[in-house]
């Protein structure tokens, strides 16, 4: 009885590392998996897709130019993943993707999810270039695997904190989070920064990230007169967040972050989003060096850009380039190529520190004005 | 004092949106005592069905008032709902109503997921704006500020709870209702046809939860296929602080969750020094519901069998 459980236990096991270890022939090219990893259900499908198709098109632009490694003609596969936003599924489709044999993963999108699976991916020793993950603790982890391409939270709010006192002259300022990764981590920042600029944070609150109600949160802040309302968090919640603060008539200026400045955040918020203030990492879409040529192929093949499809398109690029320089597709030859990247993409140059981080990211301060994002001024975050 | 009535007024606003999805939870259980977790999806599917109405007609006949627009968009959503509700209880209910009180607990969470599904493969995973064709009329009293959306949830959820009342109190329909909630078998044998009273209820509850779904999509200016999820359990949990089973109880539980919830994340920061901050709302509206349970464990009207309906 027992002998043959075991028996069947080695047989399922040999199976099971049969599959998708070594890479796949395909005639005479070899097929390479990369994985790809955002939230494609739940209330940010929308901004997983997009990193999705950003992905995508670098993996179907490079497949068509023909890439050789090794003497071998390759040929990617994108394997992309859902995990719904949610720390725990990210670390189950990691596992998933590990298992599948993926030697490169683009992605996660949100923070919370793409911490902990970076832990998996650093332990197979799989590379893994987040396209918008900035939470300042993924790559304070110390995982050599761990790379992004995107602006870090304390880069991002250092210069939002310091642009609310000084630029926009707010005296007094509320601030709310979503309670994930990202929002905290960036109003945490804000928060810093703000008081080191001299600024008053007169109220703290919290929210979730799938509320829709902040009139409570709101009337308690509205009672304290704040002359900017800073939110560190998505753009679902932004919009209905920025109508109820108009419900209420309060005067105090709305600042976001990247979740917010979103085309999605206007379409949601309507004639209310008027005045609307946010940032995104990096230069805007029209300021890009590559810009116009990515708005084109992009909206060509899936319609509107939302937000972080160029990064995860550079990103892409960024990993096959080391591929590229490797003349490998081992993550172990590959990987170590990855520190010495100089790679001009379509969001500019991307270079990496020692940790894995963008060097001298760039802010960019954008305000909604006739139901369209005008971009401010771009800030280059100190070192 | 602007401060209280502010927040008086968004709990009033969110509570009788919780009561008025609370009443279809409370109304299912009366009857079967099955706890429907599909009908958040049926307030959500309401929501999406009148925003695609009023999308179209926005884009058709720009000239329209808001409030034509609005009305056909309800017009469309509630017999929507009312035949899903239907469809859900012949489907997935009837044939389980005498099996073991787990089984239809499991096809009512199997239903809701389909829902979602169905919702998210018609209208994608996009967040819908709700088009701007109401008047964004607001007023000012006492230093607190109350829109024309919220005086219009008000007025029209305590009409609906009113028109209700008067329905299971005054009606035939509402006897023969209250008469199955009371005894299947004798109310049977007492000639009153136990499968269309059911079989009514599931549609008057799925009526309720379509108008509350277009009140929330309206409300927050946006509508999703996951929303359902999150307001059916705020609801169900009304009910169950109210007393499950009792249509005054479900009224009273959903105001004073959305009071508790209201005051609670105003207040809570304030009160405790800072020590918790609003991140405790759910936390202080949950702990109040089980203070409630701990001492009625039957809600607070819950009434033991008799006058639920």
């Amino acid at each position: 009885m027992t002998g043959h459980t075991l028996g069947w236990v080695v047989v399922a096991a040999a199976l099971v590392a049969g599959c998708g270890d070594k890479p796949q022939q395909n005639g005479d090219n070899q097929v390479v998996l990369i994985g790809q990893v955002s939230p494609l259900t739940g209330p940010q499908a929308h901004l997983g897709k997009d990193n999705e198709n950003g992905a995508r098109l670098a993996l179907d632009e490079i497949n068509a130019a023909g890439l050789t490694l090794g003497g071998k003609k390759v040929v990617l596969e994108l394997k992309s993943e859902d995990d719904a936003a949610d720390p725990k599924t990210a670390t189950t489709v990691a596992q998933k993707l590990v298992d599948e044999g993926v030697i490169g993963v683009i992605g996660h999108l949100n923070s919370g999810a793409t911490i902990p699976a970076s832990k998996i991916y650093s332990d197979n020793a799989i590379p893994q270039i987040s396209p918008s993950a900035t939470a300042v603790a993924y790559t304070a982890s110390g995982f050599k695997t761990a790379y992004r391409v995107m602006t870090n939270d304390a880069q991002q709010g250092s210069v939002l904190g310091n642009y609310a006192v000084t630029k926009l002259g707010a005296k007094k300022i509320a601030i709310i989070d979503d309670r994930t990764a990202y929002g905290q981590g960036l109003a945490d920042e804000v928060e810093k920064a703000a008081k080191a600029a001299g600024g008053e944070v007169v109220a703290r609150e919290y929210t979730s990230d799938r509320s829709t109600d902040f009139m409570a949160i709101l009337t308690s802040i509205k009672g304290k007169a704040p002359d900017l309302v800073f939110f560190g968090g998505m753009d679902p919640q932004a919009a209905p967040m920025i109508k109820q603060m108009k419900q209420l008539g309060m005067q105090a200026k709305f600042l976001g972050g990247d979740g917010a400045q979103t085309p999605k955040l206007i379409e949601l918020a309507g004639a209310d989003a008027e005045g609307a203030l946010a940032s995104n990492p990096g230069l805007p879409l029209d300021a890009m060096p590559g810009g116009s040529a990515f708005k084109a192929k992009f909206e060509a093949k899936y319609g509107k850009i939302q937000n972080y499809s160029p990064y995860a398109y550079d990103a892409m690029h960024v990993m096959i380039d080391a591929m590229k320089r490797a003349d490998s597709s081992d993550p172990a030859k590959y990987l170590a190529e990855l520190p010495k990247t100089d790679y001009q993409g379509v969001t500019g140059r991307i270079r990496f520190d020692a940790r894995g981080d963008i060097t001298g990211g760039a802010v960019t301060l954008y305000q909604v004005k006739d139901g369209k994002w005008q971009t401010l001024e771009t800030v280059q975050s100190g070192k | 004092m602007d401060i209280f009535l502010q927040q008086l007024i968004n709990g009033l606003v969110l509570g009788s949106v919780y009561a008025l999805v609370a009443l279809g939870y409370t109304m299912v259980y009366g009857i079967l005592e099955l706890i429907n977790f599909a009908h958040g999806e049926i307030t959500m599917m309401g929501a999406m069905v009148s925003l695609a109405v009023i999308g179209a007609l926005a884009l058709a006949a720009p000239g329209l008032p808001g409030v034509l627009i609005l009305g056909a968009g309800l017009a469309v959503a509630i017999p929507v709902c009312m035949a899903l509700g239907l469809l859900i209880e012949r489907v997935a209910y009837r044939p389980l109503r005498h099996a073991p009180r787990l089984a239809p607990l499991i096809t009512a969470i199997g239903v809701s997921i389909i829902l979602q599904n169905i919702a998210m493969l018609i209208w994608g995973k996009q967040y819908i704006p709700f088009p701007a064709i109401l008047p964004q009329g607001r007023h000012e009293i006492l230093g607190a500020s109350i829109s024309d959306t919220q005086i219009a949830i008000l007025v029209l959820a305590v009409l609906i709870m009113l028109t209700l009342i008067l329905v299971v109190q005054k009606t035939r329909l509402g006897r023969a209702m209250r008469a199955t909630a009371q005894s299947r078998q004798v109310a049977s044998l007492m000639g009153v046809d136990v499968n269309r009273v059911i079989a009514s209820t599931f549609v008057i509850g799925s009526a309720l939860a379509a108008v509350a779904g277009v009140m929330v999509s309206a409300y927050y200016g946006l509508a999703h296929y996951y929303m359902g999820f999150l307001l059916g359990l705020k609801a169900f949990s009304a009910a169950v602080l109210g007393g499950i089973g009792n249509l005054g109880g479900a009224m009273l539980g959903g105001l004073l969750l959305g009071l508790i919830e209201s005051f609670g994340a105003g207040y809570i920061g304030d009160l405790t020094g800072g020590f918790l901050g609003s991140h405790y709302q759910d936390v202080f509206a949950f702990f109040v519901l089980i203070a409630v349970l701990v001492f009625r464990p039957s809600g607070l009207l819950g009434a033991r069998v008799v006058e639920r309906a």
